[in-house]
């Protein structure tokens, strides 16, 4: 393998899925490439002044602008007649929350710009508070589990659904623990003739609490289980999916993370847990995700 | 080292932290083992895994010691081994 | 004077103003609507369709966007534009103090407006006086030839290696953007010659990777901080040195950081920003006629604040009289706090009185004027009121 665009010496903590997950989109990408990412754990963890273990350029602004000031990034890229990949590479609560005014003013003005949200389904960098991406039951800093709360009470918000109503040309989910998958998306995507979104599902160890070893296994699990598929959408239409040989049930993703532990303890685990598998086996059947 | 207005840095030169001084457990690599299927090398977050003469190496002055490479190893071919320092 | 530019015509200010964005040849201009600003770069956007600009002009979803994407262009080496007001700047907050620290030169007009609740779309100077601290340089304009001309000095300042510093050209809403008067358009070829090619020395390209914006923690911060706080100091030199260049090649000056009107012999002085200048022109002329002692200050530079020109300026007044559109609820304004601290240290005792008018829209009247004239003359023996709201209807408190 080539050298990394991604240098070692950042600050993100053993078995972050993070750096893996940008370190496989720089792969691909290649080092003529502009990065622009907002506020979060990438930003704080990479670029500690007067550090940076960016090999490439790569700019920061605020927690909600990222797509807006890549959108100018691309712009004046095009006017000098630069053909350089502009990526914007964000956590999910830029991407979900904060930043969706901006992202969506860059999906419709169709700037060819590559936006990858590297999701950990919470605000991490803060102290693990709920996002607009946390899934369903899990216990947050702000969705705490306790005698009246079971976690998160909503349903983790459709990111991609929301990209492809903005007819961005190319859409995907890919995850950290299918890299061939991962960076054959990203490829894909700067091929796109205008905006495209790629949402890598990336477990963060402090957030999810697990064994840091395990932060591949979990990833793998969250696709096997049908809870992370793995989808492609060109021009609106689902054109890929990842099939699932034989999913495995959701508990054997669940039970290895601290964020869904009081579902294996209290009266309402089990039928939580049934909720859970009930998401699990929609996605199956919505993408067809077994032959 | 004089600031530069606008908070400008070179890149890579996270390379000077030598993060390896996080680490408790330390990978050993049984070369015998290994497959050179290079999924260490692909999954590492510190992405400090190296080929070196066609071994696959960890580099511990970056290695957090995380232990992801030995999880995935599919012939299980690395072991963590608490490190005496 | 001699003008150097015959190109007078009577447009609209907003207009005025768009051509002279024009002779400045930004790449890159973002555009969000609110009035009374919206002429500027509806003006502008026609100009790109008609093939009169070559710039690439962005519809953004927001102000906060609009700043945003100049950040990312300038980044890569544009010259960029935009304009905004009021509510529009209050959500750009965050964006702006993002652009100084960053070193970005962007330039951009201010439409003033008052700040809701309630929602009022007229001029006041609530807006920019509230983003006194952000960093950027402000100047103000007493009339649309003013704002003119502050577009272009604004990117000779801005884009100066030493300053690096955005700049605010703050205009009064609707009195100034939709006004037609007789204006002096700029002539493209001399403003190609007064503000060359914008070359930054540092852009994100692959060539030279550099990382843009890191994060300091506390043993850099206050250093990063005082570099701007140094830009705005070298800015007092420049802002004056700009003023008179421009004077060299369009024949035109009106102060660098402040104008004075009969300064030189006044015992009474009223200290200002903006259009309301012209009423107050008006008004000392009149109690010129009468032998009243009475002069004007200017200020043209509110950031950087222009301490030692000030105290230089007003130092045979006997009293001030500040007059200001805006009001730091819970303490004064912005304009008299300044002032007064600018001489707590100098050995100047003139009492300095404020008074808050034109709020929302409300005209300011040679009436007004003559009233806080006499209330500052009086200042001299005992002040009575420090500060109050002028013209304050209290028929419907």
């Amino acid at each position: 393998m080539e050298k990394s665009l991604l240098a070692p010496g950042h600050r993100a903590c053993a078995g972050c899925a993070m750096p893996t997950t940008i370190r496989l989109v720089l792969d691909a990408a290649g080092p003529n490439t502009i990065v622009v990412s907002p506020t979060g754990c990438l930003e704080v963890t990479t670029t500690p002044f007067p550090e940076s273990a960016w090999c490439v350029p790569w700019i920061h602004s605020l927690f909600e602008n990222a797509s807006a000031v890549a959108s100018g990034v691309e712009v004046m890229l095009k006017r000098k007649g630069k053909d350089t990949n502009v990526v914007v590479i964000g956590g999910d609560g830029s991407t979900f929350d904060i930043g969706m005014g901006s992202n969506s003013g860059m999906f419709e003005r169709g700037h060819k710009i590559l936006y990858v949200c590297y999701d950990n389904e919470a605000y991490m960098n803060t102290g693990v508070q709920r996002s607009g991406s946390t899934p369903f039951c899990v216990n947050t800093t702000t969705t705490p589990s306790g005698k009246q709360s079971q976690g998160n009470p909503r349903p983790k918000k459709d990111m991609p659904a929301i990209a492809v109503a903005h007819k961005v040309p190319y859409v995907a989910t890919a995850s950290v623990a299918y890299p061939v998958d991962l960076r054959k998306k990203v490829k894909k995507a700067l091929q796109a003739n205008g905006p495209s979104y790629i949402q890598v599902n990336a477990p963060c160890i402090t957030g999810w609490t697990f064994n840091a070893g395990t932060m591949i296994e979990l990833a793998r699990l969250a696709v096997e289980s049908g809870l992370w598929p793995l989808t492609e959408y060109v021009d609106g239409e689902l054109v890929g999916v990842k099939k699932v040989r034989r999913p495995k049930a959701v508990q054997e993703y669940l039970k290895l993370q601290g964020r869904y532990k009081h579902l294996f303890k209290g009266a309402q685990g089990p039928d939580l847990l049934g909720k859970i598998q009930a998401i699990a086996d929609a996605n199956i059947a919505k993408y067809k995700l077994v032959d | 080292m004089a600031i530069k207005a606008g908070s400008l840095v070179d890149p890579c030169s996270t390379l000077i932290t030598k993060t390896g001084a996080w680490r408790t457990f330390v990978p050993v690599v049984d070369h015998e083992k290994c497959i050179k299927c290079s999924l260490c090398e692909i999954y590492c977050p510190e992405g400090c895994v190296h080929q070196e003469e066609g071994l696959f190496v960890p580099d511990l002055a970056y290695c957090k010691g995380c232990s992801v490479c030995a999880n995935e190893c599919p012939r299980m071919a690395i072991t963590m081994v608490l490190e005496e320092k | 004077m001699s003008e150097k530019t015959t190109n007078m015509k009577v447009v609209e200010g907003s207009y005025a103003v768009a051509h002279a964005v024009m002779c400045c040849r930004p790449d890159v201009i973002s555009a969000y609507p609110i009035t009374p600003q919206t002429h500027i770069v509806e003006n502008l956007s026609q100009m790109v369709a008609d093939g009169d600009l070559d710039s690439e002009f962005l519809t953004v979803d927001s102000e906060f966007s609009a700043l945003s994407v100049l950040i990312g262009a300038s980044a890569c080496g544009a010259r960029s534009y935009s304009s905004t007001t009021s509510q529009g700047l209050a959500l750009m907050y965050e964006v702006l103090y993002n652009v100084s620290g960053m070193r970005v030169p962007i330039v951009m007009n201010v439409a003033n407006r008052a700040v809701g609740a309630p929602l009022n779309i007229w001029n006041d100077q609530q807006d920019a006086i509230g983003a006194r601290d952000v960093g950027w340089i402000q100047i103000y304009a007493e009339d649309v030839q003013e704002a003119v001309d502050a577009t272009l000095q604004a990117y000779k300042i801005a884009e100066d290696s030493g300053i690096r510093t955005p700049v605010m050209v703050c205009m009064d809403g609707f009195v100034l953007t939709h006004v037609y008067e007789p204006v002096h358009l700029l002539d493209k070829e001399l403003a190609r010659e007064f503000l060359p090619d914008y070359k930054p020395a540092n852009i994100l390209d692959p060539a030279h990777p550099m990382t843009f914006g890191a994060f300091a923690d506390p043993s850099t911060f206050t250093e990063f901080r005082y570099q701007q706080f140094e830009a705005h100091q070298k800015a007092l030199v420049k802002i004056e040195d700009v003023a008179r260049e421009f004077e060299e090649t369009f024949g035109r000056y009106y102060g660098g950081l402040l104008d004075g009107y009969f300064l030189d012999d006044a015992e009474t002085v009223i200290v200002t920003l903006g259009s309301v200048v012209g009423t107050i022109k008006d008004a000392i002329d009149d109690m010129r006629s009468v032998g009243k002692k009475v002069g004007l200050l200017k200020l043209r530079s509110y950031r950087p604040f222009p301490v030692q020109a000030l105290r230089k300026a007003l130092k045979n007044a006997n009293c001030i009289a500040v007059i200001e559109k805006d009001v730091a609820i819970g303490g004064e304004a912005g304009l008299v706090t300044d002032l007064k601290s600018a001489f707590y240290n100098s050995s100047i005792r003139t009492p300095i009185i404020g008074f808050v008018a034109g709020l929302g829209g409300r005209d300011i009247t040679i009436k007004d004027i003559r009233k806080i004239v006499a209330k500052a003359e009086a200042s001299r023996g005992r002040i009575e009121s420090e500060f109050e709201f002028l013209d304050l209807r209290t028929e419907i408190l």
